[in-house]
């Protein structure tokens, strides 16, 4: 009877011991804390992330929690890559102040720390990769205003309150507006969670609401996804679609003319750079405080020009 | 409170329960030890302090929300505000911390005051409204959701202003003493809590009603006893450990984070049957609860160190949950 359990364990154990990779003495390890794996977004990151890691011959390793609230997970998930004496950790912070005593503990271990995707409020990373998200959500707002014909009512549907990018996107995009087009109002500004679901059920209630609406701006992947359903949903025309990112479903919104256009990131460059810069500092090089990784306004006519094509992903 | 009536429920389900709460014990704690074992040997990096000190400080909080998750559950309940509870009771120390620059100790009680009135509540609603607890809970797990985010204004709350707040959870008196064991404060409150809510179920009249509630509530509503004001009791207790876990998990991350904590629930309820504790109520230990966090804690450290790819390590882990109650049933037929 005592033996199953320990049979199972016993089995269990041999099982991931027979599984671990073949370590090599002086290989590189480079673990990136990310805030989330299982988006398309972070997909893209790692592969840029794995890129570099071919090129610069180390071995990475990429982990983010199931949502963007878990702040606790991700401290795990840094102490976890901590314990596994990397050469230097990449690392996406969901809150900074939260993981200032772990971020020194891998200053005092001379771990270099490379930030990427959002900034850390410390001067522990030697580096942040990332995209300037306020001036890319203006840019949404330039585009939007200019679709309208400069004036009306536009509504946000963003993916959160708290984060950074949620943020800095949403004021990006409402402080733009404010500042340089006295004409057009801002109706409201949702949050969604990114997910698809929430995000289409938010759009659909402001599309009932509002029926004036001119624009709708989603701040991520899910709240433009969710936007277009909800306009798809509810048969609406007219409304000026404008999101943020890119994905398979976007991508098609966009070919189909639902959506007029997106804003996207690099997160290919976004990983690449955060590796490359690892492995810079590792080497001793001088590196720049900010890693401006770009961003770009795509609609149906550039979308298959090979500069664009080459920062969307699926 | 007479003794001899109030062993009347309970006996049934001391006695013939005990040895086999023992020996599951013996099988949770047995696995723990296959786990830390076999890490060790698939990773050199696993069995270092400084790792250990993380699985500890990982296991804290969920650990004191299994605690909590446990008293319930044992009634034949369940609670799944235990989360956004702990959050809603992190924001309240923020509140009374930073917003009002009261002292620290006020922070604290404050807090734990506010789990405790929130277990009150769900604790009425399921006795004078007859709300099953499923129901009940689910309905408080989202008010408090929503009441963190408004009462923060969306934003996290940090505890610069408050020194030593993140001592709470960061710091070690342990590692002042022995600096070669840094074992963070945090755990030895999980292990506080826990001692004191062993001795709750084991010695004390409460700890008799939630077992025998747990096996046959109807049985001790006839024999005179109100079993309302017992079962509200005993939610405003969990409530009051979810304030600890708020506490803790605030100081940790010296910030309240109003967005957190849905999902938590579940795996502390994982905790809770991982240690052996029967969702139909009635068996449990504390002492299992607290093994069951660990091996949840070690596994997902585990995983990570040897750099297991992220979704086999949910697949791994949601496999052992259903492995360690099959193992459960199992001993039970015998």
């Amino acid at each position: 009877m005592l033996s199953r359990r320990f049979i199972l364990g016993a089995l269990s154990a041999a099982a991931l011991v027979g599984s671990t990779p073949a370590m090599a003495q002086d290989e590189i390890y480079i673990p990136l804390i990310s805030k989330g794996f299982q988006h398309q977004f972070w997909q893209a990151v790692q592969l840029g992330a794995e890129r570099a890691a071919e090129e610069f011959d180390v071995r990475i390793t990429f982990e983010g929690p199931d949502n963007e609230t878990m702040v606790d997970r991700q401290m795990d998930m840094l102490a976890a890559a901590l314990a596994n004496n990397p050469a230097a950790i990449g690392f996406a912070a969901l809150d900074s102040q939260a993981a200032i005593p772990l971020l020194r503990q891998a200053n005092e271990a001379g771990i270099p720390v490379i930030a990427f995707d959002s900034g850390v409020d410390s001067d522990i990373p030697l580096s942040t990769a990332t995209t300037d998200n306020v001036a890319a959500a203006a840019l949404a707002a330039d585009r939007m205003a200019e679709l309208i014909g400069g004036s009306g009512q536009v509504a946000v549907v963003a993916h959160d309150q708290t984060s950074r990018t949620g943020i800095d996107r949403r004021d990006g995009f409402v402080n733009r507006i404010a500042e340089a087009y006295p004409d057009i109002e801002v109706v409201t500004i949702q949050y969604g969670q990114g997910d698809h679901l929430r995000s289409t059920e938010v759009a659909t209630a402001i599309l009932i609401a509002n029926p004036d609406l001119a624009g709708i701006f989603g701040t991520n992947e899910g709240s433009a996804i969710g936007v277009v359903n909800a306009a798809n949903e509810l048969g609406t025309e007219g409304v000026v679609i404008i999101g943020y990112d890119s994905g398979a479903a976007q991508m098609q919104a966009i070919r189909d003319g639902v959506m007029a256009g997106a804003i996207t990131q690099n997160p290919v460059g976004i990983g690449y750079e955060t590796v490359r810069a690892a492995v810079a500092a590792l080497n001793g090089e001088e590196l720049p405080e900010i890693i401006d990784t770009g961003f770009y306004y795509y609609d149906a006519s550039n979308i298959d020009d090979p500069e664009i094509a080459a920062v969307l992903y699926d | 409170m007479s003794l001899a009536t109030d062993q009347k429920p309970a006996a049934p389900a001391t006695s013939t329960v005990g040895g086999a709460v023992a020996y599951q014990r013996l099988l949770a704690f047995a696995s723990l030890v296959a786990l830390l074992i076999g890490f060790s040997f698939a990773s050199s990096n696993f069995m270092q302090t400084s790792n250990m000190m993380a699985i500890l400080q990982s296991a804290s909080v969920n650990g004191v929300l299994a605690v909590a998750a446990t008293l319930v559950i044992i009634t034949g309940g369940i609670d799944l505000s235990v989360g956004t509870l702990m959050t809603f009771c992190a924001v309240i120390a923020g509140v009374i911390l930073t917003k009002m620059g009261l002292p620290l100790m006020v922070g604290v009680i404050g807090a734990i005051g506010a789990g405790a009135l929130c277990g009150l509540c769900s604790g009425t609603f399921v006795t004078k409204m007859n709300i099953p607890p499923f129901i009940a809970t689910l309905g408080m797990m989202l008010m408090l959701k929503g009441l963190s985010l408004i009462i923060s204004g969306t934003r996290p709350i940090y505890f610069n202003d408050t020194p030593g707040f993140d001592q709470i959870s960061r710091g070690s008196i342990i590692g002042d003493i022995i600096p070669a064991l840094p074992v963070p404060n945090g755990v030895l409150i999980l292990f506080l809590v826990a001692a004191a809510a062993s001795f709750v179920l084991s010695r004390t009249v409460l700890g008799r009603y939630i077992f025998a509630l747990g096996s046959n509530e109807e049985a001790v509503r006839l024999s005179g006893v109100n079993t309302d004001r017992w079962k509200m009791a005993i939610y405003a207790l969990a409530g009051a450990i979810c304030g600890i876990a708020g506490i803790l998990i605030a100081s940790r991350l010296n910030s309240a984070q109003p967005a957190l904590g849905q999902g938590y629930e579940l795996e502390a309820i994982a905790a809770v049957v991982i240690g052996g504790t029967s969702l139909a109520g009635g068996r449990g230990t504390i002492l299992g609860t607290l093994i069951g966090a660990l091996i949840m804690a070690v596994l997902t450290n585990g995983l990570r160190v040897m750099a297991v790819a992220q979704e086999w390590q949910t697949v791994v882990t949601g496999a052992i949950i259903i492995l360690a109650v099959y193992a459960d049933m199992i001993r039970q037929k015998k």
